[in-house]
């Protein structure tokens, strides 16, 4: 690093913070519902603030919630946030291009503050993949915004929702929210063909102990979802193969 | 749900955070992906989401909904059918939670 300026002084930052500003009312939303639905699960407001402040990974937290309300196995909670989180895990393939050259704990402290987002706005605004000195300044000022707007608003949401009656039923809009997320990934034959498939296995293996349902659908669904690629490729599929046969 | 239990699951959490985000940078060499996996990976979030949200919003205890009179189905009608036309995820919570807040309130369901 030959810049000496702090990170937070350099135009890049400045520009990466601008860049998410319209994101961030979308994030700020978001963090709104969190904090309202994790209060309300019976987490409190303390807890909740503490999920989100540690977390920071809005669908990761909102599906981990309900099995951690009712004691469900630690692996369970955080192999299921694992799955919903998988698309940061082929997101990061893409940060390697740019970041690989940083030291590993400074790669891995970049993206930990990394959401969906900055990852679009990233791409957008380097477009060639390659190392530059101006990126992790981009990069930090994304993150300051995502980050002060989630926070800021989960803090919000838990406050109010201690003061609305549970009767309200507000904890039901994490499970709006991730109804919507869900659809939101049905965009072909072959992923609603997953999903039902999924839905299927997580109710027919319900009786199971340590929510091992969730574990089962995940596996039926990957495992229907590569059959269909292989033995009729979907048009339009989001991740085509390269060696189909 | 004792509060050690909460601590060491978002510990664990904030831990498959990283992990997840940082995946590919946490070796000091490049991991190539094998596109099998690349392909099946596509599918995991969603059926993990599917498997979480079914006793969410269609099931009491250990069985499907069976009474008509449960205003979670209404309330979730009405996300998707929001979402189906506007592709909003806000409009989504907010028709979805109106409908839910309307029923509970009004019919006490």
């Amino acid at each position: 690093m030959t810049d000496s300026r702090p990170l937070w002084r350099h135009p890049e930052f400045a520009r990466g913070a601008r860049d998410m500003r319209d994101v961030a009312l979308g994030i700020g939303a978001w963090g709104l519902v969190a904090g309202i639905a994790m209060t309300k699960s019976g987490l409190g407001p303390a807890l909740a603030v503490l999920m989100s402040l540690s977390v920071f990974a809005g669908s990761a937290q909102l599906a981990a919630l309900p099995l951690i309300v009712q004691g469900a196995p630690l692996w369970v909670v955080w192999a299921t946030a694992f799955c919903v989180n998988l698309r940061f895990v082929i997101f990061s393939a893409g940060w390697r291009l740019y970041f690989g050259e940083l030291p590993r704990w400074r790669r891995v402290l970049v993206t930990y503050f990394t959401v969906d987002f900055s990852y679009i706005a990233f791409m957008r605004r380097f477009p060639a993949p390659g190392p530059m000195s101006d990126q992790v300044a981009y990069v930090a000022g994304t993150g300051t915004v995502s980050w002060m707007a989630w926070q800021g608003m989960t803090v919000l949401g838990a406050v109010l929702a201690d003061v609305i009656p549970s009767r309200w039923g507000l904890g039901f809009a994490g499970s709006l929210a991730l109804l919507g997320i869900t659809a939101s990934l049905l965009v072909d034959r072959a992923t609603w063909i997953a999903a039902i498939v999924a839905a299927c296995a997580a109710f027919a293996t319900f009786a199971l102990p340590f929510h091992l349902n969730i574990v089962v659908a995940i596996a039926a669904a990957m495992a229907i979802g590569v059959l269909i690629d292989h033995v009729a490729p979907a048009r339009g599929a989001a991740t085509p193969l390269k060696d189909a046969a | 749900m004792t509060l050690g239990y909460v601590l060491l699951a978002f510990g664990g959490l904030a831990l498959v955070s990283a992990v997840t985000r940082g995946f590919f940078m946490i070796p000091e060499r490049e991991v190539p992906i094998p596109p099998w996996l690349r392909e099946a990976l596509r599918y995991a979030p969603l059926a993990a989401l599917v498997a979480v949200l079914l006793p969410e919003i269609a099931m009491t205890g250990d069985h499907l909904v069976d009474t008509w009179k449960d205003a979670r189905i209404y309330a979730t009608a009405a996300g998707i059918l929001v979402f189906c036309t506007t592709r909003s995820l806000l409009g989504t919570i907010l028709a979805g939670s109106a409908v839910l807040l309307a029923l509970r309130l009004g019919l006490g369901w």
